[in-house]
């Protein structure tokens, strides 16, 4: 399973006030501990970046990778933002994998750049009009990305389909629409499609206490189902342990008594 | 439409490990692909093979095999010498299986002395092996890897019962080290674990998954080491990617098929070739399922064996 660390972004009250003041200290600290938890990837969320989010993209990216020895995920809606940050992505270790582009025209931007500059992208399926009923209509949107990924010149390999994670607390019957989409997704090429999902989404909204175990029981049920990638927080040692455990029951991983310690 | 060849492509790699001295370091392993498949990927070290030579005389090896060492087997130091210097050794194997409660019951200093001697007769790169005994090998590899310090030797084999000081023997004194685990797949990764969490480098450590003879549970052995590099290569399982030894002979050379009389078995062939190349096929079978450092007996098998690999890299 491939680990993109959800650590470093923008809602976070302490890494905004690091991104403001331009302190790389906080941020490369956070994206060291993920990578050295096992992310993949590093998730890098400066959410709409209205101001300066050229500059700020920019410097994240320079100051995360003078840390960590890692592909960055590049989240933001400001698209010459994201460019910025493209640029200045250093693919010594993997290439830069962008957060998101979807079935809404004003995404296609999102497409054009990572053509352009050789990234991954990851692909919501939702349109312009609502959220999508089931995993049917995922597939739907799914194939319409995917034709227009073709035209655009983005190759099937480099798109990880994103089904959208809803909360369960609110959309119950969303969670297994999800799941069966993953499945689903897989079969809509040979090779396979990727597919990634926000996990903590299923558990926003429930109490504090139960988000953890939550997050757990869903990861598994989507790993079993073939899911290639998480954006989540490799921090959360039971989470991890869990993603460890299923990979043993997989076959991912060979078991040895200590297997949870490597 | 041309045939295009299908190459897998791997995720992980094998450690490559390198022991002896100066201009006679010897180096296998760092492969980031399966055996032989170079079109797929970098084979950068042929395997590499050691003489076993013992502490006492052979007196429990087969006629035709003694015969090859008579006239040097009752001393270490003279047997290590005609190997490297008449056989053309690439490394040799000292194993002090003398020191084994049920054999001389050697002490761990007289193992010790053998050892220096041997070092100050040979150039040649050195693999010190114990006797297989748990609680013995703990004494006598201690000894062995301080007598042998500065050396950068192989010393096994550290087990389940005793690698802790036998991995703190191998660390004060910077020597690589055999891990063995008898023919389990998930013991040997956590040996290795363990062995790696007592602060010893992974790449200085060598997986021996236990050998065994062709016909003696050969099949269990291959998909042992199968299972291994697949897990190192595929999976880019860090615990699973140093290199693979197969200590052959003394499986081989204990089966009645390389002793069995002639007369008694008159359509088994003939003895020496029949121990040569039962001796031989092991081995090839073992490198083909990813060892990448062989501890052998017989001059003819080994001799046939590293054509195999010359022709085969």
């Amino acid at each position: 399973m491939i680990i993109i660390g959800e650590k470093i972004s923008v809602i976070a009250k302490k890494v905004r006030e690091a991104m403001n003041a331009r302190d790389p200290k906080p941020i490369q600290e956070l994206a060291e501990a993920q990578w050295k938890a096992g992310a993949h990837f590093i998730d890098v969320n400066i959410g709409p970046a209205e101001e300066k989010g050229e500059d700020l993209m920019k410097w994240m990216v320079e100051s995360i990778q003078k840390t960590v020895k890692a592909p960055l995920c590049l989240d933001t809606t400001n698209s010459s933002a994201l460019e910025a940050g493209l640029k200045a992505h250093n693919n010594t270790w993997g290439r830069a994998l962008i957060n998101s582009t979807s079935n809404d025209p004003e995404r296609f931007v999102i497409l054009e750049l990572a053509a352009k500059h050789n990234a991954q992208v990851i692909a919501l399926t939702v349109g312009k009009g609502g959220l999508p009923a089931d995993a049917e209509e995922r597939c739907g949107i799914a194939a319409e990305i995917m034709a227009r990924a073709a035209e655009y010149g983005v190759p099937l390999e480099d798109i990880f389909l994103d089904p959208l994670i809803l909360q369960v607390c609110t959309t119950q019957d969303q969670a297994m629409h999800s799941i069966k989409a993953v499945k689903m997704f897989q079969e809509l090429n040979d090779p396979p499609m990727k597919t990634v999902v926000g996990l903590s989404n299923i558990s926003n909204g429930v109490p504090k206490n139960m988000r953890g175990l939550i997050d757990r029981v869903y990861l598994t049920l989507l790993m079993y189902e073939g899911l290639t990638a998480a954006i989540m927080n490799p921090l959360d040692k039971e989470l991890m342990d869990t993603l460890k455990t299923t990979d043993v029951f997989l076959g991912k991983t060979l078991y040895a008594h200590s297997y949870l310690e490597t | 439409m041309a045939y295009v060849v299908p190459k897998e492509s791997y995720n992980g790699k094998v450690l490559g490990v390198s022991f002896g001295k100066d201009s006679q370091t010897l180096n296998f392993g760092g492969e980031n692909t399966l055996p032989f498949l170079s079109f797929e990927g970098e084979i950068p070290a042929k395997p590499v093979i050691a003489f076993e030579i013992q502490d006492i005389p052979p007196d429990d090896w087969p006629e035709t095999l003694k015969a090859q060492y008579a006239a040097v087997s009752s001393d270490p130091v003279k047997w290590a010498m005609h190997c490297q210097n008449e056989l053309k050794a690439q490394a040799i194997a000292l194993r002090l299986i003398g020191t084994h409660p049920d054999r001389e019951n050697r002490s761990a200093q007289d193992a010790a002395k053998t050892v220096k001697d041997v070092l100050a007769a040979i150039n040649v790169p050195l693999i010190i092996l114990g006797s297989n005994n748990v609680e013995k090998d703990a004494s006598v590899l201690v000894a062995a890897a301080e007598a042998a310090s500065g050396h950068n030797c192989i010393i096994g084999k550290a087990q389940e019962g005793n690698y802790k000081t036998i991995v703190a023997a191998a660390l004060a004194h910077n020597h690589k080290l055999i891990a063995m685990s008898e023919l389990d797949i998930n013991l040997a990764k956590q040996l290795n674990i363990l062995i790696t969490q007592m602060g010893f480098n992974k790449e200085n450590l060598i997986t021996d998954p236990m050998c065994s003879a062709l016909g003696y549970g050969l099949e269990y052995t291959y998909s042992v080491m199968e299972r291994i590099r697949l897990a190192a290569l595929m999976q880019n399982d860090a615990t699973m990617q140093p290199p693979i030894a197969g200590d052959v002979g003394m499986y081989v050379w204990k089966i009645k098929e390389v002793s069995a009389l002639e007369a008694e078995v008159p359509l088994w062939g003939k003895l020496e070739e029949r121990g040569v190349a039962w001796e031989a096929v092991t081995a090839s079978a073992m490198l083909i399922a990813g060892t990448n450092l062989l501890i052998m007996r017989h001059p003819k098998a080994i001799e046939t064996v590293q054509k195999v690999i010359g022709e085969l890299i």
